[in-house]
């Protein structure tokens, strides 16, 4: 209860956007972003709990080398389908689509996004394409791995592929459009004074995003259209019997799916560079230089692709090209992290439990950023290509990473979606049980990968089953510690202590409107006079700022 | 979110407004030629991999209906421009005539296309079993120059499949986007007869108009890679 | 084999040593970054721990100075891992020219393994221990992967493609080899074990073949059986350039580059023969895609490379020790 509000208890505005109207139409029907963005939650927690649920099977089987509870066939449909719902229907919209769509257009002082139709579009294609695939699920599964390589995927598998494929197909859509919808939206509907730079972080990181999925997402969608029609009408794209090249199947997927990683790490960082300052109630430390660092995240992210083939037999000259990029995504990424650090120093640090998201976040993105480089760098990556390492280097990015920040943002602004606190000593256990139970269960299959375990294995030899174990026992603390969260995080909907319009206190313009928000966002048009994350020349938070800090333009950079 | 007039209620002003749907029918169109890219990859790499069958495959297509096409589609670009021009210019009458010019050239063009397929269906040109390349040869000429190319690829048959996936591939995701098109003039005849386009408000039209000139350049594209490289006759 | 709890696997190859030492640079670097982050957030946590409710930070706004440290220091650091890495890598992809041949077909699920003397295994490997050795492979269906994390090397099997993968054991002993590439349903045992022997008791362990005709035997049927010795004759008078010691020599094409003849060119060549033409020749090959099984061109593969080695038999070969610096 450290930096609440000083106030006494407040009461829940008579309007707003979630008592505005009632019934499931108003629902369903709905082009309010707060509303489109709670639809999306919902599903994407479905999602979540599917992917979840394989996950926790996959971890069980794996206790014994033999393999403890599936045949090698239901094995593979696990991690596949683990893979599938948990990258294209959990990752990848669930902090632009849910935190995004509530958040830009009141952290812009809008009304709403530029599209709200084309938003609301965009959660029935997510619809659409879910329901393809968890066609694909019940009927007999998918067995090709997430990756979907052909020609397994294209002429081998006996396993539900079109239905899958199509699923993964429509959806992408979903996320081009609300891509388009954020782009045009922070383009051309921010509030009078809000110049660029003084968009927040989470803004720009959108931003970024919004590039990656215009421009990527298409190319996957003709992949899968291509793979798809290939196995459906037996033509030969990918095939190599029929004249075609797998090869081209990897490079096109690839040119997608690497730039997804960061369609899923970028929103994250976005999250975090909100909750440090805020909690540290201090401005963002070189602020320009983490814009850019987004920016250059989302530009030099799209370059990298083929380092995924280092292996596969591609020129000498090529692999040398990738690495060398690869490695320097590397720089935009240290930048941030030591910008993040910078700005803890001398801060007003609280232990709140978006916080302890936000640096426990820091931690595991530093292991899976770290680890990233040995799988860039060419003469590591012919050994743990393949491997477990890289399961491992990927979770800790998009698990460790993407997670984290989704559920710091979630806990930061559930006082603003739900208009009430979640119950805070709960909420700090829980995230400590997650970061515990993270590491148990990934820090080993780094090791497990450089010992030469390979992925994707129902089975294997018993000298890796003491890291397998303790990898599962991690599983277990994991799962609790995300169960927690979706559990009192719904309590606290209905039950929690009203939070306020500005709980922590925080500096953006989404903390100047009423807790929940009305459906108009804001009663009158907010105009921007300030500097982002400053605490200092801003006396409405109620905080005690030193008289002799309270200069405009000191120490700029 | 409400309407007031022509101004919806998510923005502040009208031009602000067009600002909005004018960016973002230009960001989907950068999506559409990442999405076009991707085939357009596929097709030039399997293009350079087996010449001889590509080649063959070229020169089934009728140059004439392809070239006629070009020049139908050239003249819905033409026509759509002046609606825009109509709209803008607030000559009222003139939208909805420019408008159906646009889609009456525009099915033009799809008839067109649904005389080329019926010819190939014909002609065992479509891939799958009943796919044979040498099905459809007339005479002498044609025979050599099938052999000739049988001897460079002996897998002729296969590869020239891949050729013609990739034309009803790329083609028929053209003619999809037509369709659409169609149905957007559709709707904008209608809105234009009632008179809602005015040198104020005339978003829609700008921003279709946009759309069926990206669809246009998608053809200006396609018509040389797949009828006229290669070509010998 | 190994007792305790291992955290590195074996070292039994010549890449083993350099892509550990590689990898303890990055493993170092890693720790002292984690370590460095771990304690500044302790220390800021601990430090600047909020005293008053009411409190605020001090307005800092950024250094360029230190973001330009930041950003050049990591970036100095990377390109040593980028160069390093990469010399590993060049050596890891250029094959010494001595080397021992086994000819690999995967398939869904198994390995065909075949010394160059004819023996035939399934799932297993033996070689001798000091010796370069080069595995030629290909895949009959979907992509495969040949993986041996005690010798640190590894390569995919694309189908439609040669692909070759080198090393030489440093250790006699078995060891693990494993299918890294997902390919369906038992991909998990798809695998088996390496066997690195002495070079005496692999000369023994090859003396008890059951007399299977060798690749570039069967190699030398063939081309017999596709005709493609009217064209070829070693005289070098024929229709299509002769073929003795053509392997590994550099030949002029017709568009005038200069390209050195391989396992893929060979590959090439046969199944797509237009595609780069020997200067001073005519296109006149027929291709032979679709005529073929992977096993036929792996035995093409290995016939022609063997018309190299007439001055010196490939059985004598086998027994030499290594040579070279690699």
């Amino acid at each position: 209860m450290s930096a609440t509000a000083t106030k006494p208890a407040a009461t829940l505005p008579a309007d707003h956007y979630l008592n505005a109207k009632y019934g499931l139409r108003s629902w369903l029907l709905t082009t309010d972003h707060k509303r489109i963005a709670l639809l999306y939650l919902g599903s994407v927690t479905v999602f979540f709990f599917i992917g979840g649920i394989f996950a926790v099977m996959i971890r069980v089987h794996l206790l014994t080398p033999q393999g403890y509870l599936v045949t090698a066939e239901t094995y593979n449909k696990l991690f596949t389908m683990h893979g599938v719902a948990m990258i294209f229907f959990f990752l990848i919209p669930s902090i632009p689509a849910v935190l995004g769509n509530f958040l830009i257009p009141l952290m812009i002082g809008a009304k709403d996004l530029a599209f709200p139709k084309l938003n609301l579009l965009s959660w029935y294609v997510y619809v659409v394409g879910g329901i393809f695939t968890l066609y694909s699920m019940i009927s007999g599964g998918l067995d090709t791995g997430w990756t979907l390589y052909a020609p397994l995927s294209t002429v081998y598998s006996n396993s539900a592929v079109a239905p899958a494929v199509i699923g993964i197909f429509i959806n992408g859509f979903s996320s081009i459009l609300t891509g388009l919808n954020f782009l045009v939206t922070i383009h051309t509907m921010r509030a009078p004074g809000l110049t660029w730079f003084r968009l927040p972080m989470f803004v720009w990181t959108h931003y970024a995003t919004s590039i990656i999925m215009i421009l990527g997402t298409p190319v996957i969608a003709i992949t899968l259209a291509l793979a798809g029609m290939e196995r459906l009408f037996h033509l030969g794209f990918f095939n190599p019997q029929m004249g075609g090249d797998p090869i081209l199947f990897q490079h096109l997927f690839w040119f997608y799916s690497h730039p997804a990683v960061y369609i899923m790490i970028l929103p994250s960082m976005g999250v975090v560079s909100e909750l440090i300052p805020t909690f540290a109630r201090k401005p963002l430390f070189g602020y320009r230089f983490v814009a850019a660092a987004s920016i250059a995240i989302a530009v030099i992210g799209f370059l990298v692709w083929a380092h995924h083939m280092f292996v596969a037999g591609q020129s000498v000259y090529a692999a040398l090209v990738f690495s060398f990029l690869s490695f320097l995504v590397a720089i935009p990424s240290a930048v941030k992290v030591f910008n993040w650090m910078a700005t803890l120093y001398k801060g007003s640090i609280s232990y709140d439990t978006p916080m302890l998201y936000a640096l426990g976040f820091i931690g595991l993105f530093v292991i899976g950023g770290l680890t990233g480089m040995f799988l860039a760098c060419l003469g590591v990556d012919i050994h743990v290509h393949d491997t477990y390492f890289v399961v491992a280097h990927f979770h800790y990015i998009m698990v460790g990473g993407a997670v984290m920040g989704y559920l710091g943002g979630l806990h930061f602004w559930w006082p603003k979606i739900s208009g009430r606190m979640y119950p805070e000593f709960l909420a700090r256990i829980s995230a400590i049980i997650l970061f515990a139970g993270f590491n148990l269960t990934f820090f080993p299959q780094f090791i497990l990968g450089y010992l030469g375990m390979p992925r994707r294995y129902h089975t294997y030899p018993p000298e890796f089953q003491v890291f397998n174990v303790m990898s599962t026992a991690g599983a277990s603390i994991l799962a609790v510690g995300y169960l927690l969260p979706m559990i009192y995080l719904t309590w606290a909907m209905r039950y929690g202590r009203v939070a306020g319009p500005n709980p922590w206190p925080a500096t953006g313009l989404e903390w100047q409107t009423a807790s929940p928000p009305p459906t108009e966002n804001f009663d009158t048009t907010p105009v921007v006079t300030w500097e982002p994350y400053d605490f200092v020349n801003r006396p409405d938070l109620g905080l005690a700022a030193p008289p002799e800090q309270r200069v405009p333009g000191d120490k700029d950079m | 979110m409400h309407r007031t007039g022509e101004l919806y209620g998510q923005f502040e002003t009208l031009e602000q407004q067009r600002e909005a749907s004018s960016l973002g029918m230009w960001v989907f169109l950068i999506t559409e030629v990442m999405f076009f890219g991707g085939v357009f990859l596929t097709y030039t790499i399997n293009r350079a991999i087996y010449p001889a069958a590509f080649g063959i495959g070229s020169n089934t297509l009728d140059l004439r209906l392809g070239g006629f096409n070009t020049a139908v589609l050239i003249a819905s670009s033409f026509t759509m421009a002046m609606a825009v021009w109509a709209s803008q210019t607030g000559k009222k009458k003139l939208i909805p005539l420019f408008l159906t010019l646009t889609l009456v050239l525009g099915s033009v063009f799809l008839g067109v296309k649904v005389v080329e397929y019926a010819q190939k269906f014909e002609h065992h040109l479509v891939p799958g079993r009943s796919f044979q390349i040498d099905a459809h040869i007339e005479n002498q000429a044609q025979k050599q120059e099938l052999e000739a190319a049988f001897a460079k690829d002996p897998d002729l048959n296969a590869h020239a499949q891949l050729y013609f996936s990739l034309y009803f591939g790329m083609t028929g995701l053209h003619a999809l986007h037509m369709l659409i098109g169609a149905g957007l003039l559709l709707w904008l005849i209608r809105e234009s007869l009632r008179g809602r386009f005015t040198p104020q408000y005339n978003t829609p039209v700008e921003v279709v108009g946009l759309y069926w000139h990206f669809v246009d350049i998608v053809w200006i594209y396609l018509f040389p890679l797949l009828y006229l490289i290669d070509r010998h006759k | 084999m190994q007792s305790g709890l291992p955290l590195f696997p074996e070292q039994a190859s010549n890449f083993a040593g350099s892509v550990d030492a590689l990898m303890f640079y990055l493993l170092i670097v890693s720790v002292f970054f984690s370590a460095l982050i771990t304690f500044l957030i302790g220390y800021c946590f601990l430090k600047f721990h909020r005293k008053k409710k009411d409190e605020i930070g001090v307005n800092i706004h950024g250094s360029t100075p230190l973001e330009i440290g930041w950003s050049v220091i990591p970036f100095i650091l990377v390109m040593v891992m980028f160069g390093w890495g990469a010399s590993v890598y060049i050596n890891y992809r250029h094959a010494p020219q001595d080397t021992l041949d086994i000819y690999v077909v995967a398939k869904q699920w198994m390995w065909k393994l075949q010394q160059p003397d004819g023996r035939r295994e399934i799932n297993e490997l033996h070689i001798p221990v000091n010796r370069n050795v080069k595995l030629i492979m290909a895949s009959e269906d979907v992509i495969h992967d040949f993986f041996v994390p005690a010798f640190r090397v590894k390569a995919d099997v694309v189908p439609g493609r040669t692909m070759t993968l080198w090393f030489r054991a440093t250790k006699p002993g078995r060891y693990h080899f494993f299918c890294s590439q997902y390919c369906g349903t038992n991909h998990a045992v798809m695998g088996g074990w390496v066997t690195v022997m002495e070079p005496a008791e692999y000369a023994a362990w090859l003396s008890g073949s059951s007399g299977e005709a060798n690749p570039a035997s069967a190699g030398e049927k063939l081309f017999a059986q596709f005709a493609c010795n009217t064209c070829h004759q070693s005289s070098g008078q024929g229709r299509g350039p002769s073929l003795v010691g053509m392997y590994g020599s550099a030949v002029k094409l017709t568009d005038g580059t200069t390209i050195t003849t391989d396992d893929a060119y060979i590959r090439e060549s046969i199944l797509n023969s237009k595609a780069k033409i020997v200067a001073g020749y005519q296109p006149l090959m027929p291709a032979f895609q679709g005529l073929m099984t992977e096993e036929q061109i792996l035995n093409l593969t290995a016939y022609i490379k063997s018309l190299k080695a007439q001055q010196a038999p490939p059985a004598m070969a086998i027994a030499a020790p290594a040579t070279g610096k690699r």
